[in-house]
């Protein structure tokens, strides 16, 4: 069995079980799994993003956790206005989540796009240390801005509504969650596939190639990095109506560590490497937090492993190299 | 006369006192093979970047097909036609040798931004590359990376991603750098062809494929063209010999 | 607002500055001699700080548990660049971050594992309590003697690069690896060597600092991000700018904080515009980094021509 298709077998594995478990939970009658698996599926939202940006372009953004931040306050502030009918801008506040998803995508997209034509033209650890910044300065501004909570964080009281669905239902959430994300994998599977990801590729592993046979890299850089940046924030503004609460906590460094982490866990650049790093990373916290209060020592050591022993990921180790055909 | 395709005019370049580049002009014309030679550290490098655009100069004028490309970028400088090669073999490694050339037909078509449809079912696209391919004599290692490639394969791919562009003319980098005599007698015959189709600036350590190919040669010697003629002229002339000598001149 | 006050607030951001530099030094020369980027150089400064907090407060000499604190820094450095950093030299600057990443949640737990969760309270030595006068204000003499010692252990760390065999080979060892080799170095020596000197830095910076905040899990990573833009501020590999950066970033972020808020109230009069400024003077020094590289984007000494 060659590659490719141990790989598209293991990616179907994965979508399954990732329907079937919370499946089984809501038989069982246990919504806290069905809780996990939803967040298991939007951070593997945010690092399907992140993946473009880091797994097809090369990009080691050290501040994805930017644009987590930014979906999550557009969901807090529309939720916030809406619940005490006051407006922001001018605008009333919104509880619906595709007017809130819409506008996250656009001014994630948008602060991508500065932060991106900022630091593009930079390489390696700068380009690391400039997202980085770019991050910190939304972390400390979310913090000392009183406006929408400081660093008490802002909570939204009332889960956000999607047409026909009562999301307050956990099982609904989920699926509404599931849906998005194979969105996103589809997305990111069709970049992949195209032209425009046949250029992002080349330019990761030769960029003087790249432009030599025409195709600038800056430009083709920044859409990714714009995409990337949206899907991202896309995630966040899920991820605070999971939680109902945001805080600067989610712009926190360690957030975009974790995104990275997440992406090395499951196999950069590959499909569903966020998804099985996702996996990981919230079954390891669930499974050891209950265990031992010091879990985050044993996560240490098994990235630590992976980093040094198993460079593919999960996947890497499950289906072997990528194949580019 | 023939049309000139590639015209340089007056271009320097320095860093720190090095002159890496000092005062060069040069045309190439419709049809022929222009040969860059000249000792190590001469400075072909340099100029070779310089008409690239990987450098920009601090004087002087590069000029293609009648308009002036001096200030465009390195892509930009691509798609107005000029197809380069590298010296050292820069390919895409994991991509397949197929997909290297596909890629270079793609950019040729300025259609870098389309996010739908899956390039490898592109049929166009991939039957031109395969005929590419083909035509250098790679057809069968089609879809082997191009990191497994062997060094002369890797060589050949140089080439059919320069001829996938195709160019108003073509900059190749000592293609035939650790060919072997086989495979440089078949390349030889192979830009004796190529250059119909598009005029060759050829820098070139191997001096017998030079001078068998070369229509005209310009002689490079511490960033300054010492000598310029055809293979005869410069075949005869004193400073030339001088320099390949070993005896430097400093006229 | 008086003269007394910005006096204060402009030694508190010197102060801060030469404990940012001590942070900074080791973490640029760790990337200027091994092109390695090491995110758990904040732990080797909160190690620092918990040694020197156990031992001072078990043989009721702070100076006793600086050594301690120094020595264990090291100690941890020279065993991490064995054990796992080593392995890192020749990986890309991704498998860097992760794996450094994974330093900081093992260090971190391990900590805790030892010390338990509460933070430990360090007290300033009895010599160096209370304040001295200096003209027109009372400012503490502890915080002053961070910066005589700051100034004395950066001036040591110049003397050791410029003057020493040691320092030498680290020079060598910035501008090219392959020459170092072929004078006999023993390169592995070297880069254990030259990262337990930066860990030892760091060790010294936690301990110094524990005596005026707490000494707690997690303490070491904000003062990491800032050595960070420190050293991106001052050109990686560059120690002269890392001292630049570093008073730079101590000097922006202590008198932001302190006049921003100050400023913007005047302007706009109203107490959202303290908000605004206090939100402001937060991000400035990330202002000035991304500035900073964007015009010079090697930083304002590149290392490296």
């Amino acid at each position: 069995m060659d590659n490719a298709r141990k790989e598209w077998l293991l990616n179907t594995a994965i979508a399954l079980a990732l329907f079937a478990v919370p499946l089984w939970a809501l038989l069982a009658d246990e919504p806290f799994i069905i809780t996990t698996a939803t967040r298991i599926a939007i951070l593997a939202i945010a690092a399907v993003g992140l993946n473009i940006a880091l797994g097809l372009g090369g990009m080691v953004s050290f501040g994805h956790a930017l644009y987590l931040g930014i979906g999550g306050y557009v969901a807090g502030i529309a939720a916030h206005h809406a619940f005490s009918g006051t407006t922001v801008l001018g605008l009333p506040g919104t509880n619906q989540m595709l007017p809130i998803w819409a506008i996250a995508m656009i001014l994630s997209g948008t602060i991508a796009g500065i932060v991106g034509a900022l630091s593009i033209r930079t390489s390696g650890i700068f380009f690391i240390m400039i997202t980085l910044a770019f991050a910190q300065m939304g972390f400390f501004f979310t913090l000392s801005w009183p406006a929408y909570g400081g660093e008490d964080g802002l909570p939204i009281f009332v889960r956000n509504q999607f047409p026909g669905l009562n999301t307050a239902r956990p099982w609904e959430f989920f699926l509404l969650s599931y849906g998005v994300l194979l969105a996103a994998l589809a997305i990111f599977a069709m970049l992949r596939a195209a032209r425009f990801g046949a250029a992002l590729m080349a330019i990761r592993q030769n960029p003087d190639r790249a432009a030599a046979v025409g195709i600038s890299p800056f430009g083709i850089k920044l859409v990714a990095f714009i995409l990337s940046g949206m899907i991202t924030g896309l995630a966040g503004a899920m991820m605070a109506d999971l939680t109902r609460f945001v805080s600067p906590a989610m712009m926190a460094w360690t957030m975009s560590g974790e995104l990275i982490v997440i992406i090395i866990l499951g196999g950069v650049g590959r499909l569903f490497g966020p998804v099985a790093g996702a996996a990981i990373l919230v079954c390891f916290e669930v499974l050891f937090g209950g265990l031992t209060e010091h879990w985050k020592l044993w996560l240490g050591l098994v990235l630590l492993a992976v980093v040094l022993f198993a460079r593919g990921g999960l996947i890497g180790l499950l289906a072997g190299r990528a194949q580019h055909g | 006369m023939a049309e000139t395709v590639l015209e340089l005019r007056g271009l320097s370049k320095a860093f720190g006192a090095l002159k890496a580049t000092d005062n060069v002009s040069l045309t190439l014309k419709k049809g022929e093979i222009h040969a860059l030679i000249g000792p190590n550290g001469a400075g072909k490098s340099t100029l070779m970047r310089l008409v690239s655009g990987k450098l920009t100069p601090d004087a002087g004028e590069v000029w293609l097909g009648g308009a002036e490309i001096t200030g465009l970028s390195v892509a930009r400088r691509a798609r107005a036609g000029l197809g380069r090669s590298f010296q050292v073999s820069s390919l895409i490694p994991d991509y397949s040798a197929l997909r290297n050339v596909m890629l270079a037909l793609q950019a040729r078509q300025g259609h870098s931004y389309r996010f739908l449809m899956p390039v490898m079912r592109d049929r166009a696209l991939r039957e031109s590359a395969r005929a590419i391919l083909e035509r250098v004599g790679l057809g069968p290692r089609a879809s082997v990376e191009a990191a497994v490639l062997s060094h002369g394969e890797r060589r050949l791919l140089e080439i059919a991603v320069a001829l996938a562009l195709a160019p108003r003319c073509f900059l190749l980098d000592e293609p035939m750098a650790g060919l072997g005599s086989e495979g440089t007698a078949r390349l030889v015959s192979f830009l004796r062809e190529l250059k119909q189709e598009a005029p060759i600036l050829l820098i070139e350590h191997d001096m017998d494929a030079v001078f068998q190919l070369a229509d005209r040669i310009s002689v490079l010697v511490y960033g300054r063209i010492i000598a310029s003629g055809s293979t005869a002229e410069i075949r005869a002339d004193p400073q030339v010999r001088a320099v390949y000598l070993g005896e430097e001149t400093t006229a | 607002m008086s003269l007394a006050l910005v006096l204060e607030q402009l030694l508190n951001g010197v102060q801060f500055g030469l404990m940012l530099f001590l942070m900074s030094a080791g973490l640029t020369l760790v990337f200027g001699v091994m092109g390695l980027i090491n995110l758990a150089h904040g732990s080797l400064y909160m190690i620092g700080a918990f040694l020197c907090a156990a031992i001072a407060a078990a043989t009721g000499n702070f100076f006793i548990g600086l050594m301690a604190g120094i020595a264990a820094a090291a100690a941890a450095g020279a065993l991490i660049e064995i054990l796992v950093i080593r392995r890192l030299y020749a990986r890309d600057h991704l498998d860097q971050v992760l794996a450094t990443f994974a330093l900081i949640l093992i260090l971190s737990e391990g900590v805790r594992m030892i010390f338990g969760p509460f933070p430990l309270y360090l007290t300033v030595p009895s010599v160096l309590r209370g304040t001295v006068n200096l003209g027109i204000v009372d400012y503490s003499l502890y915080r002053l003697a961070l910066i005589g010692f700051g100034i004395a252990v950066a001036l040591g760390l110049w003397a050791l690069i410029a003057k020493t065999r040691l320092g030498i080979r680290i020079r060598a060892g910035e501008s090219d690896r392959e020459m170092i080799a072929a004078l006999g170095v023993n390169i592995r020596v070297l880069y254990t060597v030259v990262f337990a000197l930066g860990a030892a830095l760091a060790g010294l910076a936690g301990a110094l600092v524990g005596a005026i905040q707490s000494v707690q899990v997690g303490m070491g990573e904000p003062v990491l991000i800032l050595a960070f833009v420190v050293i991106v501020i001052g050109g990686i590999g560059s120690i002269k700018g890392a001292m630049v950066g570093a008073l730079l970033v101590g000097v922006i972020d202590t008198m932001g904080r302190f006049l921003l808020p100050r400023l913007f109230a005047t302007i706009f009069d109203a107490s959202a515009a303290a908000g605004t400024g206090a939100a402001l003077a937060s991000m400035l020094i990330y202002l000035l980094m991304a500035l900073v590289l964007i015009f010079r984007p090697k930083g304002l000494f590149p290392a490296h021509g």
